[in-house]
């Protein structure tokens, strides 16, 4: 079986500075993979040079065993959709999200746009009386669910997530994870997501990288972290960050 | 314990086109020398709480207490002069953002003894040699060369630790912090708090600590409030969170995503309108 994704030794400079150092990843059909780090450590620019935003000096990408060029062409942005961290800066502030969501239909010539709207609003649990709403009349939770509207009316296969829920409270945040899971298990869709937050990671994903300077640390998986079988110091220090504030005497 | 703080009927209420708005409706709680978590969700007034105290609520917005002294200091009958003398000097305040909170054309270490010739008569010299030694106490290591530099060449942390340094210089008895530490990577969030809660017992501070983190702040704080719609839903000792009897606390406890806990879905808030009476 081929993978849905697979970068091959994949670098990205920026100026002369590598903010991808030959990084390598399968995602299998169906999986959802995680990337973990801090900031600065490579995994949004990961995600961007997947989705065609960042160059890439070197390496491969492939998605569905189909190697990508330095321009990606309409099917691939039929197959491969990103939703993005900041909900109230990746909604156009001056179209309703009829607007919004009418964009990529027309881009890719849809006739049945009209229902593909309904239903992918009814699908993230907003309804059609948002429609005709602008993003500002939304609050943070609506707007993402917006955004992942969005993502999915081109029924792609693959849902890049860059940090899709920490600019969200908490429980707005557990609404999101569990509307995001329920679409992956409905649609059979692969997910790449990252985060900060080894806990959401663990939650949402099977396997997961986890990234430092632009390289990968380490390689494991959902089960690993639970049972702290982690080799490196980097992802220790990270999961005693998960675990909260402790006060040495 | 002596009360520093002491907060009672506390309201906050904005004019809006549609009519009055009520960001904190009744906020009641006292501080003493100790490390108090509010928390709540966006909106739910924990910020404005923190504001009205520092006196530095919006002009249009109108703040009501029965009670708001800060040792013995009526807050609310004070002369701006006096509020201006206790901000920086008795009272500070750490935001959100050091990106957004420092002056980003002033080098760091000036910024630093601005406040402290503000608040004290020193000399130049001596103000420079105590600002290097605050940056020192905040685990700069280099601080004779993070003196000079402006706040967009260092990064958030650092800032971060920056702005702690800025705030403790004068030496406060009291220190609100707003989200300190939410623009940070969590590795990072660890030491700038190890050094927050350093300082704050060293010195004897009562420090008002406002977060939406509940997790952090339980395992920060000694006592918690959790804020639901401007109101103080449950005060309680952060060891006994996990004995938290309101609903929405247990809501806002049992939502976040744990590391070996599997629960598919994730348990979600049901907000009840009765909790906003």
């Amino acid at each position: 079986m081929t993978a849905a994704l697979s970068v091959d030794r994949l670098e990205v400079v920026f100026d002369r500075f590598r903010a991808l150092k030959g990084v390598s990843l399968e995602v299998e059909s169906g999986e959802s993979f995680g990337l973990v780090g801090e900031s600065g450590s490579g995994k949004s620019t990961l995600l961007r040079a997947i989705a065609g935003l960042a160059p890439a000096a070197s390496g491969t990408i492939a998605v569905n065993g189909k190697q990508l060029g330095a321009r990606r062409d309409k099917a691939f942005y039929r197959e491969v959709q990103m939703v993005f961290q900041d909900p109230y800066g990746s909604l156009h502030p001056r179209q309703t999200v009829d607007r919004l969501l009418q964009e990529p239909l027309a881009i890719h010539g849809f006739a049945d746009g009209e229902k593909r709207i309904q239903r992918a609003l009814d699908e993230v649990g907003l309804g059609t009386g948002f429609r005709f709403r602008y993003s500002h009349q939304l609050s943070g939770g609506q707007r993402q669910r917006v955004a992942i509207a969005r993502a999915l009316i081109l029924e792609p296969s693959i849902l890049l997530l860059d940090e899709p829920t920490s600019a969200l409270d908490a429980s707005v945040q557990a609404e999101v994870l569990n509307l995001l899971e329920e679409i992956r298990r409905r649609r059979k869709l692969t997910f790449l997501m990252v985060s900060h937050d080894l806990a959401i990671i663990t939650h949402m994903c099977e396997r997961l990288m986890v990234m430092q300077n632009g390289e990968a640390v380490e390689h494991l998986t959902a089960g690993d972290l639970v049972e702290r079988r982690v080799t490196k110091d980097y992802t220790r220090n990270l999961l005693r960050a998960s675990e909260g504030f402790v006060r040495t005497a | 314990m002596s009360t520093l703080l002491e907060v009672d009927d506390l309201r906050v209420t904005f004019p809006t086109r549609t009519g009055l708005i009520e960001a904190v409706r009744g906020v009641s709680f006292s501080l003493g020398r100790e490390r108090l978590g509010i928390v709540g969700e966006s909106g739910s007034g924990k910020s404005q709480t923190g504001r009205a105290i520092m006196g530095v609520t919006p002009p249009q917005a109108e703040v009501t207490a029965k009670t708001l002294a800060f040792d013995g200091i009526d807050l609310l009958a004070a002369s701006p002069r006096e509020r201006r003398a206790l901000r920086g000097k008795r009272i500070a305040m750490i935001l959100q953002d050091p990106k957004y909170s420092l002056d980003p054309v002033m080098s760091i270490g000036r910024q630093i003894v601005e406040t402290l010739r503000t608040h004290e008569k020193v000399s130049k010299a001596e103000a420079r040699d105590r600002a290097l030694a605050m940056l020192e106490a905040v685990q700069i290591r280099d601080p004779a060369r993070v003196f000079d530099l402006h706040p967009h060449e260092v990064s958030g942390g650092m800032g971060q630790r920056a702005m702690i340094a800025m705030m403790l210089i004068a030496g406060p008895e009291m220190m609100i912090a707003d989200e300190p530490t939410s623009a940070l990577d969590v590795t990072v969030q660890l030491d700038v708090l190890g050094i927050l809660d350093r300082l704050v017992s060293e010195r004897g501070m009562g420090l008002i600590f406002i977060s939406h983190d509940l997790r952090l702040v339980s395992s920060f704080c000694d006592r918690v409030i959790v804020m639901y719609a401007g109101k103080v839903v449950e005060q309680l000792k952060a060891s006994e969170l996990g004995r938290a009897q309101h609903p929405y606390t247990r809501g806002l406890l049992n939502c976040m995503p744990k590391i070996g806990a599997d629960r598919h879905p994730l348990p979600v808030l049901d907000r009840k309108p009765e909790w906003a009476a």
